[in-house]
């Protein structure tokens, strides 16, 4: 499953600042309430949490239900306090898992 | 820079409709005036066009409550912020703000929201420490119909804050395939 996940935070910030992180998915957020055509339900397919970790600590999980649009887009804050890596986690329905990393510089 | 708006590309698997489909809703849209927009609005909900499974405001009381415990439910310090009248609902911005100095003593723990009508109460559960800094959240949503949205915050001293509002929903997401 390949998804691809872009991710928005400023590669430098001064020390203390608050900073903001936008981060979005490629997923269907299949509901599970639709049916096909043939009327069967469509089983539902859905990013079920996201999470950051900064320099190992998390600051922001979520966790998502049906009622999230396609292609999941988050929006959140940090205090940037020293230089370092973020990681972002999502996990879903069918095995669904995606890491992904930004380098931030705090000078 | 993220673009606000989803990128055709990405869009693709979750955009079902047709191209005709939409150039037609489109044509139809533009005729509906606001006014006209609040009784469409009213009349879907008050049909019960929502599939069986669709939630009632009891439900999402009851789904409140599991939150929130017995704990009472003040109003303010919370600002959900969404458009007031949304053409469709498979994508509606949202934005929660809790206003909080966000430091290790006084923080929000976790921000909560949740709808009236669509099949399942619950929106977010965003889980939030005095490392975010601001206790701004913002994502997209669905709404299947005109709906009130329910914000609640959580802060570190165990107090609850809340915040009501309404969204008129002229094309609803879970729906239009059924049609």
């Amino acid at each position: 499953m390949a998804a691809r996940a872009l991710i928005n935070v400023p590669k430098t910030a001064k020390r203390g600042d608050v900073i903001e992180i936008k981060t979005l998915i490629s997923h269907v957020m299949e509901t599970g309430y639709r049916h096909s055509n043939t009327g069967e339900i469509i089983p539902r397919d859905i990013i079920t949490s996201f999470s950051c970790r900064y320099n190992g600590e998390e600051i922001f999980a979520i966790t998502l239900y049906p009622a999230i649009a396609a292609n999941p887009f988050v929006t959140f804050h940090t205090v940037a306090t020293t230089s370092g890596t973020l990681a972002f986690h999502w996990i879903g329905d069918n095995g669904f898992e995606v890491t992904e990393e930004a380098k931030i510089v705090v000078g | 820079m993220i673009p606000k708006k989803p990128i055709p590309h990405l869009m693709r698997d979750g955009n079902r409709f047709s191209d005709k489909i939409m150039r037609q809703r489109e044509k139809t849209m533009l005729r509906i005036t606001r006014r006209e927009a609040l009784i469409f609005g009213g009349a879907t909900a008050a049909t019960g066009a929502l599939p069986a499974a669709a939630n009632t405001p009891g439900q999402m009381e009851t789904a409140i409550r599991r939150v929130v415990g017995e704990a009472e439910i003040r109003k303010g310090k919370v600002t959900l912020d969404l458009p007031p009248l949304v053409e469709n609902g498979n994508t509606v911005p949202m934005t929660v703000t809790v206003n909080s100095a966000m430091t290790k003593t006084d923080y929000v723990k976790a921000i909560h929201v949740f709808n009236e009508k669509n099949p399942q109460a619950n929106v977010i559960s965003a889980q939030l420490g005095p490392r975010c800094g601001k206790a701004v959240v913002t994502t997209r949503i669905r709404l299947a119909g005109t709906q009130k949205l329910t914000a609640i915050a959580e802060m570190s001293d165990g107090s609850y804050w809340s915040d009501t509002q309404e969204v008129i929903v002229t094309l609803a997401a879970c729906l239009e395939d059924l049609i």
